[in-house]
């Protein structure tokens, strides 16, 4: 009998499929089962975030960094106030970088916890998800504690944080230190040996480190595939040359390996955030000099000059001096960076933002041909993605 | 660290005399490279495969705007050598006629950043596989971060319920867009008047 010859055909995926992690639309080449290409359609969610940042001051700039990657949403601002410093030149007292390094951390917690269950709950299995958001739920306080909001914080300001933290709140956080731990281990009791699990994930969607250096990954993605590179070793940052921790690295750059890279790195973050809480200074927790943070509500009251310069600062804002930087940080999905030019006036005069989510979907393609439709959900639900960064 | 950049620049300008035009680190220590549009492969090839740049994670591909300027645009491309643990930035001046040779074959991961600087400034790039807008909306004209494009854009959407089918409109506000200037005429801003009485000492 003469082989029939199957044609192949588009399947149109998303923007509205609970397995796209948002407005994800994929045009998919079908050959039956199998994708032939994968062609990602984004910018659904565009909302010209760096037009928008060119016409604000650098500190109402801050804002928007949160509702990039909305899930862990200080690491982005971090990275913008990091640029900011850099050109003006500042140095932060000690404990505004340890309050920085602590809240990163506990942002890259709830993004590797949104990251794993949803993962997780893409391949079918629903308990880690609701395991997972509780354990959220707690980090999310921790962030209303210390700036009023769970998820668009406005914490991070160029010269330091908004405000200084109480000593409970840090008991609260040590707290639940001793506790998550277990938590992560009730859902790996679940996920890391099942059987079905790693049918859905072992030898999927395999990268290799050249392919990986060759798409631009970083983070987790990149270490999954066998290459020891976090930014908060090689280039640190902050206060991380000072603790310790390890970087997890996976062994075949499967999906397996890039959800096993996140368990342990939340496991690593756990670590941190107690030596964090352990070796918190005292002091203030933003550089003293009125030019570029406001002074204290108590100080405007009496003083005429502090009024002027909060006057001046929040409509006005603070000049840059002109020049270009590039500041990256280790983002939990990676690489996230701002390269910043100023033209020495009080808005920056162009703010690239370099999220990661959209150099690791630019590869979904490459990982996805030859592969079945339901693997192209695992690899989406692996490497790891948020519109809000990626549409920008 | 500073030194070690300032050798990498000296270095890569003796092995490229014609390509780059200068190699300076600036006051924030970053290595910038300024080269011909012309040359871009061949100094992205030598940072990629020269033993001692390694430069093999290209991180970023984004234009600039500098609309008083000719050429108009700068594209500026963000290496990182994992080896060396360094990074440098490449920068080449291009107006909007004159296409920018793709990166797309020494590396994959330009593909998308090329898109999106063709999307956003309307810099073309020739040998480019797939060169489609990527951010905006179907069928959008214009390429919004050129500084000429207004903030507000110029057509708005909305379902138009009697046709069932959303309908482009152009852009209508009830109140003008409004910038504020706050500069201090104060601090570095335009010379006031009556400053030339006081002999270049402000």
């Amino acid at each position: 009998m003469a082989e029939t010859r199957i044609e192949t055909y588009s399947l149109n995926f998303g923007p509205q499929h609970p397995a796209a992690h948002g407005v994800l639309r994929l045009i998919l080449e079908m050959s039956g089962e199998v994708v032939e290409r994968a062609d990602p359609h984004i910018g659904l969610l565009h909302r010209g975030t760096e037009k928008l940042i060119e016409h604000k001051t650098y500190l109402q700039a801050v804002p928007y960094f949160d509702r990039l990657d909305y899930i862990g949403t200080m690491n982005q601002e971090h990275a913008f106030v990091l640029a900011t410093e850099r050109l003006l030149g500042l140095e932060l007292p000690p404990r505004a970088q340890y309050i920085r390094t602590l809240y990163c951390e506990i942002g890259r917690v709830l993004n590797h916890l949104i990251s794993i269950c949803s993962y997780i709950f893409d391949v079918g299995g629903m308990t880690p998800m609701l395991w997972g958001f509780e354990e959220r739920d707690k980090l999310m306080e921790f962030y209303e504690r210390a700036c009023g909001a769970r998820l668009h914080a406005n914490y991070f300001r160029p010269g330091g944080v908004a405000a200084d933290l109480p000593q409970d709140l840090f008991d609260d956080i040590g707290a639940w230190t001793q506790t998550f731990p277990s938590a992560l281990d009730d859902i790996e009791s679940l996920v890391t040996e099942n059987r079905i699990f790693k049918q859905r994930t072992v030898d999927i969607g395999i990268v290799t480190p050249e392919q990986a250096l060759d798409w631009g990954f970083t983070g987790p993605n990149l270490r999954a595939s066998g290459i020891a590179w976090d930014l908060r070793k090689a280039q640190p940052y902050e206060v991380y040359d000072q603790l310790e921790f390890d970087i997890p690295v996976g062994s075949n750059g499967d999906c397996y390996d890039r959800f096993l890279v996140r368990v342990l790195e939340m496991r690593q973050s756990v670590l941190l955030i107690r030596q964090c809480l352990e070796r918190m200074p005292g002091g203030p927790v933003k550089v003293d000099n009125n030019k570029v943070t406001p002074p204290p509500r108590a100080e405007m009251k009496r003083s005429m000059e502090a009024l002027i310069h909060h006057f001046k600062l929040f409509t006005e804002g603070f000049h840059v001096p002109a020049g270009e930087v590039y500041a990256a940080v280790e983002a939990p999905k990676g690489e996230f960076a701002v390269y910043l030019i100023s033209d020495g006036s009080g808005k920056p005069y162009r703010c690239k933002i370099r999220p990661p989510g959209f150099v690791n979907l630019q590869a979904l393609d490459m990982m996805s041909r030859g592969h079945m439709l339901a693997d192209v959900v695992a690899n989406i639900g692996s490497i790891d993605i948020v519109f809000g960064e990626i549409d920008r | 660290m500073t030194q070690a950049l300032k050798d990498l620049g000296e270095l890569i300008a003796a092995a490229l005399p014609q390509d780059v035009r200068r190699a300076e680190v600036n006051r924030v220590g970053e290595l910038t490279l300024d080269v011909t549009a012309a040359s871009i492969l061949s100094v992205l090839t030598f940072l990629r495969d020269d033993p001692a740049c390694q430069f093999k994670l290209l991180l970023d591909v984004c234009g600039v705007d500098w609309p008083g300027r000719d050429p108009r645009f700068d594209v500026v491309y963000h290496l990182l050598s994992m080896k060396h643990n360094q990074r440098i930035r490449v920068k080449l001046a291009t107006d909007d006629d004159s296409p920018v040779p793709s990166v797309t074959g020494l590396f994959s991961s330009a593909g998308w950043f090329e898109r999106e600087v063709w999307d956003m400034f309307g810099i073309l790039f020739s040998g480019h596989p797939d060169l489609r807008r990527i951010l905006t909306d179907y069928g959008f004209e214009g390429h919004p971060l050129r500084k000429d494009f207004p903030l507000t854009g110029h057509v708005e959407v909305r379902y138009d319920d009697e046709q069932k089918r959303v309908v482009y409109e152009p852009v209508r506000l009830v109140q003008d867009f409004r910038s504020f200037d706050f500069q201090s005429p104060w601090e570095g801003g335009a010379p006031l008047p009556g400053d030339e009485k006081a002999g270049g000492r402000v």
